[in-house]
Formats: C-alpha cells, sequence, structure tokens
C-alpha cells in the first residue's frame, strides 16, 4: 500500500453516552501506535450522544482504516475524517502566568488582538483565556513567554464542516 | 412478574436458541448454575478448561451458523476464555459469552477472583457489556445476539456481577417478542446499484476471471449464489483457507484454494487473472504475500459486508458493500451467460504443469496419503475439523471438500489446540454428521483434556492424530529459514496416545504403516462413539507448495530440493 506524507489528521465521531466508550476507541488508535494530538469530548445536540473531536498523527490510509474501524463498533454511530473537507476550528486555552500590577496593563493590551479574556486575577498572577486555531493559540504563548507563563491548560481541538456557502 | 437476572438470562437464551452451553462454574456465576436445572431447554455440557468451553462453542457457531454459548466464572474462568474469544472473533464467527463477576461493591477493589474482562476482551470481542442492574439484561441478551449474528459476526460477552444474577426484578415477558434496533448499527444488506452496474461491466469484459470465495459466502449461506455465478459465466473459483467448502471441490470449476500452502494452479490462475471478484474474503497476508506483487494483471472487485475491509489490503476497483448473499443476488440477474474456453483450457494445463496434489508412493506413512484416505474413506462428506500446522495444511489440500461448510479451522488466529473442543462443539452442533477431527500430536495436546467432555457426554468425534513427535510446522519453518537450526521443536516424551484415550475411556487404534491406514479409518467410521487413531506418520515431511511469508507467487516452491 502507498502511504503518504504522515500529517495531522481530524477526525469526528457521533458516539453514543456511555461507560466504556472512550475506551474502546481509544483502543482502536492504540493499536496502531497512534498518538491522539488532541481530543475534545462533549454532549451533542442529540439526546445520548456525544461528538468526539480527535486530532491524530499518522498517515492517510491508516486514518481512513482507523476510522473504519472506528465505525464498526457498536456504539459508534458516525465517523468522518474531515480532514480534506472545509472546516472551521478552535481550540481554547487558560494561561495562567506572573502579572503584577505593572505588568497587567501591558500583558492585556499585548493580548487584546488575541480576543482575550481575563479570568482570574491575583496579587501578582492573572490568568486569562482565549479561543482561536492552533496557531493562534501557538502565538499567543510565544508573546507571552517573556512575562513568565506558569501553566498553560488547553483542550483539544472541536471541528465542524463549513456550512454551504 | 418478578424474576432474577439469572433467570432472566435463561429465558433470554431460551428465547433466542442459545440453549447449547458449554462452561465451567466458579463462585461468581453459581447463582446462574443453581437456576439452570429450572430450564430443562438448557442443555449444559461441563467441560474440563474454558478455553475449551470458548473453542467448543465456536465450533459450534461454526457448525450450525447459531451461536455457541459459553459460560466462565469471574477471574482466571473469564480469561481462560480469551484466546476462544479471538480465534472467533478473527475467524467472524457468532458467539456469547457469559462470565461472572464480582459483586458490585467488590468491582474495582482487587476482590478475590476479580479481573475486568470487559476491559481485557475489547480487542477480541466485537461487543461486550458489564451489566450493573438486573433489569437491563433482557435488552443486553436481545442486543447481544443481534450483534453475534448480524453483519459481520463475531463474540459477544456479557460479565454479570453475582448479585445481578441475584436480584429480583419485575420483567413482562412479551417483552422478548419486541424487536430491537440498535442505533448506528445497521449492516448493510444491498450494494450501491451504480457499484453493481460497473461490477457487470468488468465481468462482460473480463477474459481470465477468477472468483476468490471465501468465508462470508458460508456465513451468508450464499452457496447457490456462488454455484450460479461460477457457472453461468464460466468464473473458475477458487477459495480462501476459510473459503473451503464453500464451492464443492469435485466441481469442474473448483481450483482448491491458493496461497501460502495452496495449490500452485490456484496461486497462478490468481496471478494472471484479468478479473478477480473476492466475495466474502479480506485479502489476508497468507493468500496475497507480497501485497504489491498480488494479482497485479487484474481489476478487482470485492464484495464484503465489512466496509473496513475494502481497500485494506489490496486496492479494489469494484467494492460493493453488503450481505454476500443478497449482493449476489443483486448480480447475477444482471449478467449474460458466457464462457471462457482459453482461460479454462489454460488452467487445466496448469493443472497438468503443477501437478501440486500428487501424493508421492512412498513406504513410509505420510500425512498427505492418510487425509487423503480419510477423504475417499468419508467419499469427501465429513465436517473436518483441525489444529493448526502441518496436519492443518494438508488436511485443506488432500481432503476433497464436497459438502457445504465443511471446513472447521482456525484461520486467522491459527490457534492450535481447536482441533479437539472445537470438534466437540461442531459434533454437538450437528450430531447427524460425521465429525473428524484431524490433529497435530502439538495442538491435541493443548486441549486433550476435553476427551474427558467427549467420553462423558458420549460426543462420537473421530480422532486422526497426525503424530510426528514434533511440532511439525516449526520443524519445517527452521528447516528452510533457519539454515536447520533445530530448537524447540521436538516432543521426545509424547505419550502412548492409544492408552491414553484408552484411560479416557476411549476406543483407540495405533497405525504406523499404509496398509492399515484404510482399515482402521473404516474401524473408526463404523464404531458408534468417539474414536481416535495415532498414525504414526513420518517426521521429515514438509508441507509444499509453498510461497515463503512476504513473496509472491515468483518464490512457490513446489517441491523440496530432496524430492521431499
Ligand atoms: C497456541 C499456539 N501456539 C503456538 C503456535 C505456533 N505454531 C504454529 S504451527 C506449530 C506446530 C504445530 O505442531 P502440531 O500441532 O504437532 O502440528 P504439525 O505441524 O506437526 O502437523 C506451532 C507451535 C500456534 N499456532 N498456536
Amino acid at each position: 500500500m502507498v502511504t503518504s506524507n504522515t500529517g495531522s489528521r481530524t477526525v469526528i465521531a457521533l458516539v453514543q453516552n456511555r461507560a466504556g466508550v472512550l475506551a474502546r476507541i481509544c483502543g482502536l488508535f492504540r493499536r496502531q501506535g497512534f498518538n491522539i494530538a488532541s481530543l475534545a469530548v462533549g454532549r451533542s445536540e442529540q439526546k445520548g450522544l456525544s461528538r468526539m473531536t480527535f486530532v491524530v498523527e499518522g498517515p492517510e490510509e491508516v486514518v481512513r482504516l482507523v476510522a473504519a474501524k472506528l465505525d464498526r463498533l457498536i456504539e459508534v454511530v458516525k465517523v468522518e475524517d474531515i480532514s480534506d473537507k472545509e472546516h472551521v476550528y478552535r481550540e481554547m486555552v487558560l494561561i495562567k502566568l506572573n502579572a503584577d500590577n505593572e505588568k497587567r496593563g501591558e500583558i492585556l493590551q499585548l493580548a487584546n488582538i488575541f480576543n482575550v479574556k481575563t479570568v482570574d486575577v491575583g496579587v501578582d498572577q492573572m490568568t486569562i483565556e482565549t479561543t482561536g486555531d492552533s496557531k493562534d493559540i501557538e502565538s499567543l504563548l510565544e508573546l507571552l513567554e517573556p512575562y513568565g507563563v506558569i501553566e498553560v491548560m488547553r483542550t483539544g481541538r472541536v471541528a465542524v464542516l463549513k456550512s454551504l456557502e | 412478574m418478578k424474576k432474577t437476572g439469572a433467570q432472566l438470562l435463561c429465558e433470554g437464551l431460551i428465547h433466542h436458541g442459545g440453549t447449547k452451553i458449554f462452561g465451567i462454574p466458579g463462585g461468581a456465576i453459581l447463582p446462574l448454575y443453581g437456576t439452570l436445572s429450572q430450564y430443562p431447554e438448557l442443555e449444559h455440557i461441563l467441560v474440563r478448561h474454558e478455553q475449551g468451553a470458548s473453542h467448543a462453542a465456536d465450533g459450534f457457531s461454526r457448525a450450525t451458523g447459531k451461536p455457541g454459548i459459553c459460560f466462565a466464572t469471574s477471574g482466571p474462568g473469564a480469561t481462560n476464555l480469551i484466546t476462544g474469544m479471538a480465534t472467533a472473533m478473527m475467524d467472524s464467527s457468532p458467539m456469547i459469552a457469559i462470565t461472572g463477576q464480582v459483586s458490585r461493591p467488590g468491582i474495582g477493589k482487587d476482590s478475590f477472583q476479580e479481573i475486568d474482562i470487559t476491559g481485557a476482551s475489547l480487542p477480541v470481542t466485537k461487543h461486550n457489556y458489564l451489566v450493573m442492574n438486573a433489569s437491563e439484561i433482557p435488552q443486553v441478551v436481545k442486543e447481544a445476539f443481534y450483534i453475534a449474528t448480524t453483519g459481520r459476526p463475531g463474540p459477544v460477552l456479557i460479565d454479570i456481577p453475582r448479585d445481578v444474577f441475584m436480584e429480583e426484578v419485575e420483567f413482562d415477558s412479551s417483552y422478548w417478542k419486541e424487536e430491537i434496533e440498535i442505533l448506528g448499527y445497521n449492516p448493510p444488506k444491498f450494494a450501491n446499484n451504480t457499484q453493481v452496474d460497473k461490477a457487470v461491466k468488468l465481468i462482460e469484459k473480463s477474459n481470465r476471471p477468477v472468483i476468490l470465495a471465501g468465508h462470508g459466502v458460508i456465513i451468508s449461506h450464499a452457496y447457490d449464489e456462488l454455484l450460479k455465478l461460477a457457472e453461468s459465466v464460466q468464473i473458475p473459483v477458487v477459495t480462501t483457507l476459510l473459503g473451503i467448502s464453500s464451492f464443492p471441490e469435485n466441481h469442474v470449476l473448483s481450483l482448491s484454494f491458493p496461497g501460502m500452502h495452496g495449490v500452485a494452479w490456484a496461486s497462478l490462475a490468481l496471478d494472471q487473472a484479468d478479473l478477480v471478484i473476492a466475495i466474502g474474503s479480506r485479502f489476508d497476508d497468507r493468500i496475497t504475500g507480497d501485497t504489491s506483487r498480488f494479482a497485479t494483471k487484474s481489476k478487482k472487485i470485492h464484495i464484503d459486508i465489512d466496509p473496513a475491509e475494502i481497500n485494506k489490503n489490496i486496492e479494489v476497483d469494484v467494492p460493493l458493500i453488503g450481505n454476500v448473499k443478497d449482493v449476489l443476488n443483486q448480480l447475477l440477474p444482471k449478467l449474460k451467460p458466457k464462457t471462457h474456453i482459453d482461460w479454462i483450457n489454460h488452467i487445466d494445463k496448469l493443472k497438468s504443469d503443477h501437478p501440486s496434489l500428487k501424493i508421492k508412493k512412498t513406504d513410509d506413512l505420510i500425512g498427505q496419503y492418510v487425509v487423503k484416505s480419510l477423504s475417499d474413506e468419508t467419499k469427501g462428506q465429513s465436517v473436518i475439523v483441525t489444529g493448526v500446522g502441518q496436519h492443518q495444511m494438508w488436511a485443506a489440500q488432500h481432503y476433497m471438500y464436497c459438502s457445504q461448510n465443511s471446513w472447521i479451522s482456525s484461520g486467522g488466529l491459527g490457534t492450535m489446540g481447536f482441533e479437539v473442543p472445537a470438534a466437540l462443539g461442531a459434533k454437538v452442533g450437528c450430531p447427524d454428521k460425521m465429525v473428524w477431527s484431524i490433529a497435530g500430536d502439538g495442538g491435541f495436546q493443548m486441549t486433550l483434556s476435553e476427551l474427558a467432555t467427549i467420553v462423558e457426554n458420549n460426543i462420537k468425534v473421530k480422532f486422526a492424530l497426525l503424530n510426528n513427535n514434533h511440532l511439525g510446522m516449526i520443524t519445517q519453518w527452521q528447516e528452510m529459514f533457519f539454515d536447520e537450526d533445530y530448537y524447540a521443536n521436538a516432543y521426545t516424551a509424547n505419550p502412548d496416545f492409544v492408552k491414553l484415550a484408552n484411560a479416557y475411556g476411549m476406543k483407540a487404534l495405533s497405525v504406523d504403516n499404509n496398509e492399515d491406514v484404510r482399515p482402521a479409518i473404516r474401524e473408526a467410521n463404523a464404531h458408534d462413539g468417539p474414536f481416535l487413531i495415532d498414525f504414526k506418520i513420518k517426521k521429515e515431511e514438509n508441507v509444499f507448495p509453498m510461497i515463503p511469508s512476504g513473496q509472491s507467487v515468483n518464490e512457490l516452491v513446489e517441491e523440496s530440493i530432496d524430492g521431499n
């Protein structure tokens, strides 16, 4: 089989919201030696069903095989590798960083271009929040680096296909 | 009416026809065993090892197409089922395993004999359940049978805590008649019509077509459809190892099986074909060898119920995703009768140029001759169950399978030890058919404790033990691929198998020369009970033809240099 370049691929699954579903799904990725780069799970618009967004690194053919095997799982209602379709995606990040009174204004100004919200302010630390695609978040983190980032908490990617124009 | 969890389970089994059970009790599952006597419809066969229970259930499933049931207790009982479930999973065999679990309050506390069997069995089951309330049992049983037997069949495990068996709940028996539906689980039936039309075009255009018939034909009972397809368009049929007995081998269009130990003309026909129609087969590496050099001159049509099989190993031109029988019925009315005289003549020439199944004349007793004699003596009408190794390949090659679904062997997992319990299960499933287990002395010793089960229940299985006092297939590989550096391949202290069988109360004979082979087989067939023949075969004997692992038909070895 010809293998194409390894890149990161985004797979969406609609699954029944039951105990053990995640273990079944992750087991199939594990078997192929895939690292799940990110994973987001949450209730969907349909009762009893959750939607998951996976980002995995692996050759397209193998991701396709895993997606087909995922579909075989009884609790998986639908799976789609949306990497080659037009889609939008977002990630969210919480960043705790050093910010005394003096720096705080500066940080907020810098961060404004990234649509940042302040979620918590302490004596000399603060926590901010933003959503965006991975690149936005990387650049924000780079920008904040000099101030002393204490903790970064990122969610996995969530993605949806674009609506028809 | 109030019912216990155990009663609900028993009713569920009866309702779904799962009445033959193979198992061993233990603490966690005892409440279920305590209920069995209330249900005379359920027949429980007490085995000697849970692996035996799982293979017996699998053998039953394969022989009947109905799910065999096995019971095991929590912990070691449950883990002993793993090999059997994996064997069934790899070969798409429906089967239901019921395991006891420690009581709910003990779960997660490393209680005595606690094992996370739903976790451990994830990769070897089609689906599994941990049932935490007795009220869920009816739905779970219903789903389990539905899942095990539909789509691509497979084993389903239901793990039930001890106290859930004993829990009483209100239940209305009319529930059993309700239909179920599982969201997102819709096994395909018919293939896409556009694809069917494309397949028809390819078949019309082809001059050198070959059908590769797999286990899917047997699972979907598409024997007649396959026969019709082959005959009306005059397409020769090769089968996969597990496709053996999907097409009568005494038919002029039958080419036996290709691949690693398949016959040369079948491998060559696949290689030279301009169209391969794979039906319910998954292009296993034992068939394809090097996938980049497999059947490169051909277009490919692939009929399979499992979308995950399409383009998994081999890229195909026309995928027909659906149930084999239904898809063939879609295809057949659209096909015009056709002949391929040149191609069939060509294949006849391949057959005479490469006489793969010719048994050499020798005074030594060899496995090939034993199998051929068994084939003749039973007129190709016996159900054959095998272990894994040389004897399995000789059984596949030299028995002429003339009756439908008469070959039961662990193809995917290659599980030694399958030969004894699976034969037991097959015979329980088909008491009116003759069942011969062709066994190797290695695999036979892995599960021979089930001889006791066989004798105890007078299960009339016959054993042809091809005893070479070696792990024969290992010896062959060490000879051919490891410079004859033999290691851990000989069994130098095998028991006297005749005495052993006798000790279990089974009749047995030993045969060490060609003259006695047929009379012994006749005696075994005439005997109304289980029987074992210990064929003391020559140990230096290899299976040919052979396409070494990962190679192609160009590397096919017809026989060894020393004329072996
Ligand atoms: C459970 C298991 N363990 C190991 C193997 C590897 N293996 C494949 S064939 C073989 C030798 C089989 O010996 P025997 O049952 O005597 O059959 P023979 O090849 O001699 O006919 C072995 C060890 C296997 N297939 N299954």
